[in-house]
């Protein structure tokens, strides 16, 4: 049940993003340019998403517990710290310079285009390489107090 | 303002909180797409549920096209280097800003973290400057 509801989640996401367009870059990217011939549908989806999301929180608060499992697994961190900064401002780079990020870069996949294969083998290496940092010996890094939670 | 779909986007958005709220409501899960693929490659706990929704994910543009709507090649850069060290930043930095687009900006903010909130307009912000460089400041 659990894995069919994970299925089900992942599949209604990218029909999601499929039918909004923001599966296309160009799109995207049409949103992110405030100086040109901006097109706000990107803030539409994000309403219309946040919308939904805000009840399902409101209906699963409440009760304590999910439907299928024994716990919310929800990060419980608030402090806004500088790992969050710059790797915001490092994600925001990337997701700048193609209009791709991580969802509608795997829905993508399935166009068979040699770019996107690309640029998903990249953000895998991206993401593996901060794994690896992340488990570098403290006295070798700068920073040792690195957050071992994530958000999302 | 010519580009714009409101309604396509407000029945896409409306499925993609649907999918968040199910993942949520049924296994407490946050529907962050950077998150989920992270812990696939990585050594966290519960791959068979991350895997099952990348599956879907990917699974969406298959299904569509066998009912009429293939999607389109998407429009990319033509440089290889720029598109690898897009994905690079991308990667790195969802990780070590702890979720993406779909994890602080849908599920975050619809949790009224404070921390998905400051992501979110940090990284809407970075990529805002960047095309406003790359599409007028380089190019004007």
């Amino acid at each position: 049940m659990l894995l069919l509801a994970s299925l089900l989640s992942g599949f209604i996401f990218g029909c999601g993003l499929l039918i909004s367009g923001m599966v296309s870059p160009i799109k995207v990217l049409g949103f992110l340019d405030v100086f040109g011939a901006w097109d706000p549908s990107l803030a539409v989806v994000m309403a219309a998403a946040l919308i939904v999301t805000r009840i399902g929180v409101a209906i699963v608060l409440p009760r304590g517990r999910p439907f299928l499992a024994e716990k919310c697994d929800w990060p419980s961190k608030t402090r806004i710290d500088a790992p969050l900064v710059f790797g915001a401002m490092l994600f925001g780079v990337g997701w700048g310079l193609v209009g791709l990020c991580p969802g509608p870069a795997l829905v993508n996949l399935a166009t068979l285009s040699p770019q996107v294969s690309i640029f998903v083998a990249a953000m895998l290496t991206g993401m593996a390489l901060h794994g690896l940092w992340r488990r570098f010996p403290a006295g070798m890094r700068a920073r040792s107090a690195m957050p071992i939670q994530v958000d999302g | 303002m010519d580009n714009f779909t409101p309604l396509s986007a407000a029945i896409g958005g409306t499925l993609i909180g649907f999918a968040a709220a199910l993942l949520m409501l049924t296994t407490g899960r946050i529907a962050g797409v950077s998150g989920i693929v992270d812990g696939l490659i990585g050594s966290a706990a519960g791959r068979a549920w991350r895997a099952a929704f990348v599956a879907g994910l990917v699974l969406a543009p298959v299904i569509s096209s066998l009912v009429g709507f293939t999607l389109p090649m998407p429009q990319m850069p033509a440089s290889w280097v720029l598109v690898a060290g897009a994905g690079l930043l991308v990667g790195f930095g969802s990780r070590l800003g702890g979720g993406c687009t779909s994890g602080h900006g849908v599920c975050g903010i619809a949790r009224l973290s404070p921390r998905s909130i400051a992501a979110t307009l940090i990284f809407m912000g970075t990529a805002m400057m960047v095309v406003a460089i790359a599409r007028h400041a380089l190019r004007d």
